[in-house]
């Protein structure tokens, strides 16, 4: 475990450190003092452990590789991730995850605003609450939150799935819920055990999505214009 | 884009070194805000006076100017210290309106920044870093503070457009974003006699609040109308005499990040703006909600 310090090491030094590492080598971060775009675009199997609060944009781009923040992080969390994992101990700010294409993020507290803002294919799974316009225009992967979800929930939703255990304030334009099947059931539990997460109950999840009313246009629209 | 920072002292040992953490959090917004930068202190109020902070662009003239003026009055007790481009006036509680009149009419340079038993206001063009040393912010103590560092969107960098923007005695407002219907807003406002400095638009936003505390509404039922009246972009930190409130728009782009401890209740737009703090690791730090009121007072 390679240790690698803000308090002697510059944001541009760490980075290039993480991104020039090999192939299954780990790192500790320490004092990041909610330093922005840390652990961002790195491409290979490497593990971060990130000691203490991030700024914006951690964990941004992500490929294979697995880090983990032991603290909060702020706004853009692993925005436009490819695959790997984060994890987040703390919360999480605005539009976290948003368009990932694919990999996790596990989110121990809350998350804020727009989480999986246009999301691509990435899941991601919040402990806590979500705030307003999450999953907004979300085209695939799926949004675990086992707390409450804010206003505006999936608005202009495509394709994704969004799983509830708490509550809704209310659900965005197109944005509907749906019969939790067999298929979803199973599909939340490989969801939560990729994530190593066990404490959970499916039974108490609800089902959004798609109604799909906005993929076509309505020709009864057509007066409006 | 810009930065706010604020700090409420709950234990005299944050309110002892207050200009020493403000100082610290303002700096490290400098790259939210590389224009100007300012900051509202609130220090210990003062038997039946009144503090008044006015600005000048040439103080030594002015100021001496002012000093004099002021003696020759044999009515008008008062004390002046000057803070670089700045003068602190302290004066009788029942002569303030006087003095400000005497102010506007004889010295049409002088800018009167804020009023109040409390609160002084220190704001000027430059990093953040220049600012705080400019006043000598580290030296000022205080029950809690305020600070803004800008980057100009809507209107010119200028000493009158950096915030904190006075909206009351003791009370003061800073504000990142932008408002989309401050023009509409600012004419309106002309139309019931408010008056303006500058085309900015967080000081119309200040001038607003001002109108509806002066119509009778409190500073949280003001807040409040904001929401419904006010279009745009926005964090607004208040600071009033007892503490300061925060509120953001509906849509909360602009971040805002809070912090609590047994020793202070801290704001900054972001969680690098608190990490000099003590015992920070320890706190309770959250995102305030959007379109929501919150308050901190002694």
């Amino acid at each position: 475990m390679h240790i690698l310090d803000f308090n002697k090491l510059s944001l541009r030094d760490i980075n290039k450190t993480l991104q020039g590492s090999d192939k299954n080598s780990s790192f500790s971060i320490r004092n990041p003092k909610g330093s922005h775009a840390l652990a961002v675009g790195i491409n290979k199997r490497i593990t971060v452990k990130v000691v203490g609060s991030v700024g914006y944009y951690c964990a941004g781009m992500n490929k294979f590789s697995d880090i983990k923040v032991e603290g909060s992080a702020g706004p853009g969390l692993g925005e436009n991730m490819m695959s790997g994992n984060i994890h987040v101990t703390g919360d999480v700010s605005q539009y976290a995850g948003a368009s990932g294409h694919g990999g996790s993020i596990l989110v121990d507290g809350n998350a804020s605003s727009r989480c999986g803002i246009s999301m691509k294919g990435v899941d991601i799974i919040v402990k806590g609450n979500v705030g307003h316009m999450s999953a907004f225009m979300a085209q695939k992967g799926n949004l675990v939150i086992f707390g409450d979800a804010g206003h505006a929930l999936g608005d202009s939703i495509y394709e994704a799935n969004i799983y509830v255990a708490g509550e809704v304030a209310s659900l965005g334009a197109d944005c509907i819920e749906k019969r939790m099947t067999k298929k979803h059931l199973s599909n939340l539990e490989n969801i939560l055990s990729n994530a190593n997460v066990s404490d959970y109950n499916t039974d108490t999840f609800r089902r959004f999505g798609s109604a799909r009313s906005l993929y076509n246009f309505d020709v009864d629209n057509a007066k409006i214009y | 884009m810009c930065g706010i920072v604020g700090l409420f002292a709950k234990k005299e040992n944050i309110s002892a070194n207050l200009g020493v953490h403000l100082s610290k959090m303002l700096e490290s917004m400098s790259d939210r805000g590389p224009d100007s930068a300012g900051l509202a202190i609130y220090g210990k109020p003062l038997a039946s006076k009144t503090k008044m902070t006015v600005q000048s662009r040439s103080p030594k003239h002015d100021f001496q100017k002012l000093k004099k003026f002021l003696s020759a009055k044999k009515d008008i007790s008062f004390s002046l210290k000057i803070h670089s481009t700045h003068a602190v006036i302290k004066l009788d509680v029942k002569q303030k309106d006087q003095v400000a009149s005497l102010i506007n009419d004889t010295f049409p340079n002088l800018r009167i920044l804020s009023v109040g038993k409390k609160m002084e206001i220190y704001k000027e063009i430059g990093k953040p870093a220049e600012v705080v040393k400019r006043f000598e912010i580290a030296k000022m103590k205080g029950s809690h503070g305020i600070g803004h560092t800008r980057m100009a969107t809507e209107s010119a960098v200028t000493t009158l457009g950096a915030h904190p923007f006075s909206t009351g005695e003791d009370q003061c407002l800073v504000h990142n974003g932008s408002l989309s219907n401050h023009n509409s807003l600012r004419r309106e406002l002309i139309r019931k006699e408010m008056t303006f400095e500058t085309e900015n638009d967080s000081e119309v936003a200040a001038s607003f609040i001002t109108y509806k505390i002066n119509s009778g509404k409190t500073l949280k039922e003001a807040l409040e109308s904001a929401l419904v009246e006010l279009d745009g972009f926005y964090t607004f930190v208040v600071g009033t005499e007892n503490g300061f409130g925060v509120l953001r728009d509906p849509i909360a782009c602009k971040p805002a990040v809070l912090a609590e401890t047994p020793d202070y209740v801290a704001f900054g737009s972001e969680y690098r703006a608190l990490t000099s703090l003590p015992k920070i690791e320890k706190a309770k730090v959250w995102e305030p909600e959007p379109a929501t009121v919150y308050f901190w007072g002694h």
